[in-house]
């Protein structure tokens, strides 16, 4: 693992591999990079708005759950997206087939369950209620 | 091969992604700057390295996001940036832990 994040910060390393790309792949790559970044960042800035702009749910603490679950998964939205990037890189420079990969399907169960689950907390306040 | 002869104007399409992952970061600095002001000092000292993370990857990523000549692609710039995103994310775990205290 740590040979793994070694070697994301080596671009040498990355270059010793197979042919020079086309540079439009590359920037391509990096461009589907950016934007998983921002998927993780949206994710890390969800987390700080629900923090401070949700207000007190029914179970305790419950709103400061959904907001270090929101962070943790932004965060590692990010680290699996510079993953992602290195291995989608490699194998343009290898000619090999791009890395398939379940991440984007486990991540849009895992927020659409945090969905259910809130919409639940919701209705169970709304019913609670007089 | 130059810009203008790019059909996809692919470096330019790069910047701007560039642009808009910048976009994105100071909204969220924004964000975890608000949660840290309440007036105490340890949010105060979360709330300003989440304002010095963002300043490091504003000029790490400049040169990325600016000019018009051919891009540049790959390099630290992408790691350093994904990690300046987990940074964040921790940094805004304090952020939402230390008021429960």
């Amino acid at each position: 693992m740590w040979e793994a994040i070694r070697r994301w910060f080596d671009p040498a390393d990355l270059r010793s591999v197979g042919e020079p790309p086309d540079y439009r792949f590359s920037l391509a790559n990096e461009r589907t990079f950016l934007a998983w970044l921002r998927t993780g960042l949206a994710l890390v800035g969800g987390g700080l708005a629900a923090a401070q702009f949700l207000p007190p749910l029914p179970l305790t603490h419950l709103r400061e759950v959904i907001a270090v679950a929101l962070l943790l998964l932004g965060g590692a939205v990010a680290v699996r997206a510079v993953d992602h990037w290195a291995r989608t890189e490699r194998a343009i420079r290898l000619g090999q087939e791009l890395p398939a990969s379940r991440f984007p399907a486990i991540l849009a169960l895992a927020v659409g369950a945090g969905a259910v689950l809130l919409v639940v907390a919701v209705l169970v306040r709304a019913v609670g209620e007089p | 091969m130059t810009a203008g002869r790019d059909p996809g104007l692919q470096p330019e399409r790069t910047r701007l992604a560039w642009r808009r992952t910048a976009l994105t970061l100071t909204v969220v600095t924004a964000l975890a700057v608000r949660l840290g002001s309440t007036g105490d000092p340890t949010g105060a000292l979360i709330a300003g390295a989440t304002v010095l993370v963002w300043g490091a990857v504003l000029v790490l990523c400049w040169p990325r996001a600016t000019g018009t000549g051919p891009a540049r692609t790959g390099g630290r710039t992408l790691p350093l940036v994904a990690l300046a995103t987990v940074g964040l994310a921790l940094l805004g775990v304090l952020l939402v832990v230390r008021r429960l205290w």
